[in-house]
């Protein structure tokens, strides 16, 4: 096809971008309006990140901690658990 | 020639053919020097056959898209609140149509959804329509250059003019809309013998020698006894239903009915019932309701049943499923009423419209209406059929009677144009023009379809809708394709259901191939940039259309 890029290069994230800008009608914006909308999406984009740190780290530490509780017990009670 | 119908039933070749062996077994189909005849599979009872394939595509785009389309809607509703919010608490200036203050304990009269739409959607996209031209609006034309301050409220013209622009949007079938001199010579010359005005209406002293002369014409053209002739085509529709059904009578009109035949409808006082767009079975079961219940309330028979159909719809690109429809009519007794506004010219191998492309009789159809608007280049509307019908139009309509009929330069540019249709003129190039714009639209429709985008439509209408989807690509097709000097209409809603929206592109004979081709190559890199390939090939949304359709020529 032409007009397209190469993945990874700068000319398809910025073609992605414009992608998202038709796709929500932030093309059809005023200035004001983008900047607010692009704001805040960006805070929800980071709250969520955010909440994926502390969820995930969380729940990988105690996964862990499980995984040594079992480790930690004599043989035949750990094959019984891991089946 | 490649079966077009390819594209529709899936890109593998084998798959193809395993799909046409199947149909072949299932229906019994006998094949003779590759013309299939038979039964159609979804049994309109007297089994009408359709003499040539009849192929049309009304893709559902991907899931995605629809998602996405929702979403485009759902971030324009929530900003859209949010100005108006704006609007109402003073923080920002007030454009728009407001009450005066004297008016605030009457009922609010601006707070409807249209109005949120149009304030709210539409108006970040205006720039787009209206654009006033200032040329003969031929296959290429001028447009006036046109630029805003204030986000689309108020524009102001900057003096230039935009040359040469690339014409898809204009309804110029046959390309007779010309400024040629050599063809327009006898509109000159009836122009300097009767000047522009009438000043009259038909029945006090309206009705001039070139009406009577055109109206024999249109007769002759259409294959009718008689035939009457009114200055515009959307009051042709709307003042002469209600003279032809009244209060007692069943309408039974199309789903996607032009606006001119649903005002007329509304007028006549004549219930109407709807039926699915293009759906046979759906008219079969109204029909069916209508004769044995009646009328509502006192179980009559309904004074008379008329079913409302066009010839090409203008929004879909889809063409009547007439030989079926005419069937049904005379199984059940109703009656037909044809809107050949978009046909007449543009399809039928001598350009008579959709009676001859499917090759019946015009005897069929009891009122056949059309517009010269569209592919002869005037302004004006006819009804035709029997000498009956159109005497009693004469003294009933109500555009006969107040209307002022039309002037006598358009009256002449009708002639010329329809003789140079019939050959009356003496050479071939009506014939020729015909058989362009069929090249045309086969050329354009099969390279869009190869190109990847949902087109909807039959394959022999000039109209060609291409669908975009979501709101924010309409605006930004729009303008693209104006910059790179190609002037397309884009439609939305309320005129297409709302997750629909489409660019409506409108072959002309009068486009060579060099201005197919770049719009094509615009087309294609625009698709890319927006990303509006959706095309899988896939089954259509309407199963029973898909399956009728699949009838095919054996190549």
């Amino acid at each position: 096809m032409t007009g397209m890029d190469v993945k990874n290069t700068p000319s398809y994230l910025y073609w992605l971008f414009c992608q998202f800008e038709l796709i929500t009608c932030s093309y059809l914006m005023e200035p004001w309006e983008k900047v607010l909308f692009y704001s805040f999406n960006l805070a929800m984009l980071g709250l969520l990140l955010y909440t994926a740190y502390v969820c995930v780290a969380f729940h990988a530490s105690s996964a862990f901690q499980l995984l040594c509780s079992f480790l930690g017990n004599p043989r035949g009670n750990a094959l019984s658990v891991l089946k | 020639m490649a079966n077009p119908s390819a594209v529709c039933n899936g890109h593998l070749h084998h798959h193809h053919h395993h799909q046409k062996q199947n149909n072949l077994l299932k229906c019994g189909l006998s094949k003779k020097n590759g013309i299939t005849k038979g039964m159609k599979k979804n049994g309109v009872s007297n089994g009408t056959p359709y003499k040539k394939t009849f192929i049309e595509h009304f893709e559902q785009a991907p899931m995605y898209v629809a998602v996405f389309t929702f979403v485009g809607f759902a971030v324009g509703t929530i900003f859209g609140y949010l100005r108006d919010f704006m609007r109402a608490w003073g923080l920002e200036k007030r454009n728009i149509a407001t009450e005066r203050a004297q008016q605030k304990d009457f009922v609010p009269l601006y707070q409807d959804f249209e109005n949120f739409y149009t304030r709210n959607l539409y108006l970040r996209i205006r720039d787009n329509w209206n654009r006033p031209i200032c040329s003969v609006p031929g296959p290429q034309f001028d447009l006036m250059e046109r630029v805003t301050d204030d986000y689309n409220w108020t524009f102001r013209f900057t003096g230039r003019t935009i040359k040469n622009v690339i014409n898809m949007g204009s309804y110029n079938y046959l390309g007779f809309a010309e400024t040629d001199v050599n063809a327009l010579k006898t509109v000159t010359i009836e122009l300097e013998k009767y000047g522009t005005g009438v000043c009259s209406t038909r029945q006090e002293m309206g009705t001039l020698d070139k009406h009577v002369e055109l109206e024999k014409l249109v007769a002759t053209f259409l294959g009718v006894e008689d035939a009457m002739v009114f200055g515009m085509g959307f009051a042709t529709n709307s003042m002469n239903i209600p003279a032809l059904v009244g209060k007692g009578c069943l309408i039974l009109s199309d789903e996607l009915n032009h606006t001119s035949l649903v005002l007329g409808a509304r007028l006549s006082g004549a219930t109407i019932r709807i039926f699915k767009h293009n759906n046979m079975q759906s008219l079969e079961k109204l029909l069916r309701d209508a004769i044995i219940y009646g009328q509502p309330r006192t179980h009559r028979a309904w004074r008379k049943i008329i079913i409302l159909v066009e010839g090409i719809y203008s929004m879909e690109g889809s063409i009547v499923r007439l030989p079926e429809i005419v069937s049904l009519k005379n199984k059940y007794k109703a009656y037909l009423y044809l809107d050949e506004a978009h046909s007449i010219g543009a399809v039928g191998a001598t350009g008579r419209g959709v009676v001859e492309y499917f090759g019946m009789s015009p005897d069929d159809i009891d009122v056949l209406m059309g517009t010269f608007t569209k592919s002869f280049g005037a302004a004006g509307g006819y009804i035709a059929g029997k000498k009956g019908l159109v005497d009693f139009l004469r003294t009933h309509s109500h555009s006969a009677v107040y209307a002022t009929s039309m002037c006598p330069p358009v009256a002449e540019q009708i002639i010329r144009a329809m003789k140079c249709l019939m050959g009356l003129d003496g050479t071939t190039q009506g014939l020729q023009r015909v058989r362009q714009l069929e090249k045309n639209t086969r050329y354009f429709r099969r390279k869009l379809h190869e190109m990847g985008f949902i087109i909807y439509g039959n394959d022999d209408s000039p109209v060609v809708p291409l669908l975009l989807y979501m709101p924010g690509k309409i605006g930004a097709f729009a303008r693209r394709m104006l910059e790179r000097n190609i002037g397309v209409v884009v439609v939305g809603f309320p005129a297409t259901p709302i997750t629909e929206s489409r660019a409506r592109f409108c072959v002309s004979a009068a486009h060579t191939r060099e201005m197919l081709d770049t719009v094509l190559n615009a087309l294609d890199e625009l698709g890319d940039f927006l990303h509006l390939k959706y095309s899988r090939y896939s089954k259509s949304a309407h199963p029973e259309l898909y399956e009728e359709s699949r009838l095919e020529l054996e190549d």
